[in-house]
């Protein structure tokens, strides 16, 4: 998903979606993408959380989006983080 | 006539091909660790592991995996019960149920086992006549492993409800083979095995924990790594994690969710009525032969495609060995696991011949076996 700009291209910002667990991300993703929003499971950022599992990255601009549906999934989400 | 195999009650067999092929495509093309590691064969195996998951719940995550029906039986009755608790339960509950209790029980658990008729049925209101104050759970197998006779889950829930107790059921015999419902029965705690009914490998199985139940008051059977709140040396206490420790049987699991498709492609409804087709057809064929003794309710709309039955003037343990020596007949004799039941049927402790049919029996296969039982009987002419 890169954005080309004057000949440039620009990598787009993301945020990542922390959830407790491995599966937790798995269903995420299932929710997400039936909801029609694009996202990707990475590892965790390790400047984000020591832990080990992946989280859910999507673009910025629809952090709020992606949010909400997994609010209305009964998915919680435990921490919003811009990567850098 | 190749080999029958009239053992699915203990394991299902043949499996059906979709369930080799995905285990060995998982097996070569993402057999990575689930949810520990982040690359993209660790997720792929996560997404698998999933998948499987849905088949369960309205909530996968409140799907827990097990080696076995034995261990989620375990996980809920060690997990849940305490010191001073009262727990009751029937007479024609396997070891699986019966042995975690009588463990429990040296532990300060109290235990009422409540006697099921001679055909294996439970009245549900000689239940209700055992709760105390201190009750906490009833536990009760869906169907007994023995004559299939099926339980009155439905009442044990309402009844349950009524005086705030949970209902953990023991769906080892009927998981895949009859329909379960989980919130319409009222059912708290499901424990179920993989490699039965659901057709899919040994080594799979579960415990499905509903919404009334607080999983953190659950004691996890075994503490270690999750691939989740790694920097804590303490169990998390969310599902599936809290309960789920170790590296699963991902291949396994695999494997199982190709079964469960595959018997969703089919039909549960449709698949019961093949099994109640080919159940009546040995019970009638059974009830015909003289000096067969029956056991169980005898109708097939009222327990599962498990028969048991023992022949006049000849032990289960001969019947077995000339079943499978003359006639090349698998089955399973004796006190399959569940002596409790079989002092019930009065068949302790000899115990019965088993069949335990499956959707792979054919019709044929019966009309075969009742042949040969006919044959077997002392006294008989051929």
């Amino acid at each position: 998903m890169f954005i080309a700009w004057k000949g440039l291209a620009l990598k787009p910002v993301y945020t990542v979606l922390l959830v407790p667990s491995a599966q937790h991300a798995v269903r995420a993703e299932k929710v997400l993408l039936d909801a029609g929003l694009v996202c990707k499971l990475i590892p965790v950022p390790r400047q984000i959380a020591s832990d080990c599992g992946v989280c859910v990255r999507v673009v910025q601009s629809e952090t709020e989006k992606a949010r909400r549906i997994l609010a209305q999934a009964g998915l919680e989400v435990e921490g919003v983080h811009r990567l850098l | 006539m190749p080999i029958i195999y009239f053992d699915n009650a203990a394991t299902s067999w043949p499996k059906p091909d979709c369930v080799i092929e995905e285990m060995r495509r998982f097996l070569k093309e993402s057999g990575a660790n689930p949810g520990r590691s982040g690359h993209r064969l660790s997720v792929q195996a996560g997404r698998k592991l999933y998948e499987t998951r849905l088949f369960g719940f309205a909530d996968p995550l409140r799907l827990v995996f097990a080696h076995n029906a034995t261990m989620a039986l375990n996980l809920a009755l060690s997990g849940l019960l305490r010191a001073g608790d009262h727990v009751i339960t029937s007479s024609m509950e396997h070891n699986s149920v019966m042995r975690p209790l009588r463990h429990l029980e040296r532990r300060g658990v109290a235990l009422t086992v409540v006697t099921c008729a001679a055909d294996g049925t439970l009245d549900p209101e000689r239940l209700e006549g055992e709760i105390r104050p201190q009750s906490r759970m009833i536990v009760l197998n869906h169907a007994s492993n023995v004559t299939g006779t099926l339980l009155p889950v439905r009442e044990a829930g309402r009844l349950a409800r009524r005086h705030g107790l949970l209902l953990l059921v023991d769906a080892a015999q009927t998981a895949g083979a009859v329909p379960i419902g989980m919130s319409s029965n009222s059912i708290d705690l499901l424990a179920f095995s993989g490699h039965k009914s659901l057709y899919g490998p040994t080594g799979t199985g579960g415990l499905i924990v509903g919404e009334r139940v607080d999983h953190r008051l659950i004691e996890p059977l075994m503490h270690g790594g999750t691939g989740s709140r790694s920097e804590h040396e303490k169990q998390p206490d969310f599902l599936p994690d809290r309960l789920e420790s170790g590296t699963p049987n991902t291949i396994g699991l695999a494997g199982l969710a190709a079964s469960a498709r595959w018997l969703l492609d089919r039909g549960i409804d449709s698949c019961r009525e093949q099994e109640i087709d080919l159940t009546r057809r040995l019970i009638d064929g059974l009830k015909s032969i003289p000096g067969v003794v029956l056991y169980g309710p005898g109708d097939p709309a009222r327990q599962t495609a498990t028969v048991s039955f023992g022949i006049e003037g000849l032990s289960p343990s001969d019947a077995g060995l000339r079943l499978d020596e003359e006639f090349d007949i698998q089955c399973r004799v004796g006190l399959h696991c569940a002596p409790a039941a079989h002092r019930t049927l009065g068949t302790f402790p000899h115990g019965t011949v088993r069949f335990g049919l499956g959707l792979f029996n054919s019709g044929a296969e019966v009309d075969h076996a009742l042949s040969a039982i006919e044959t077997l009987r002392p006294g008989s002419r051929h």
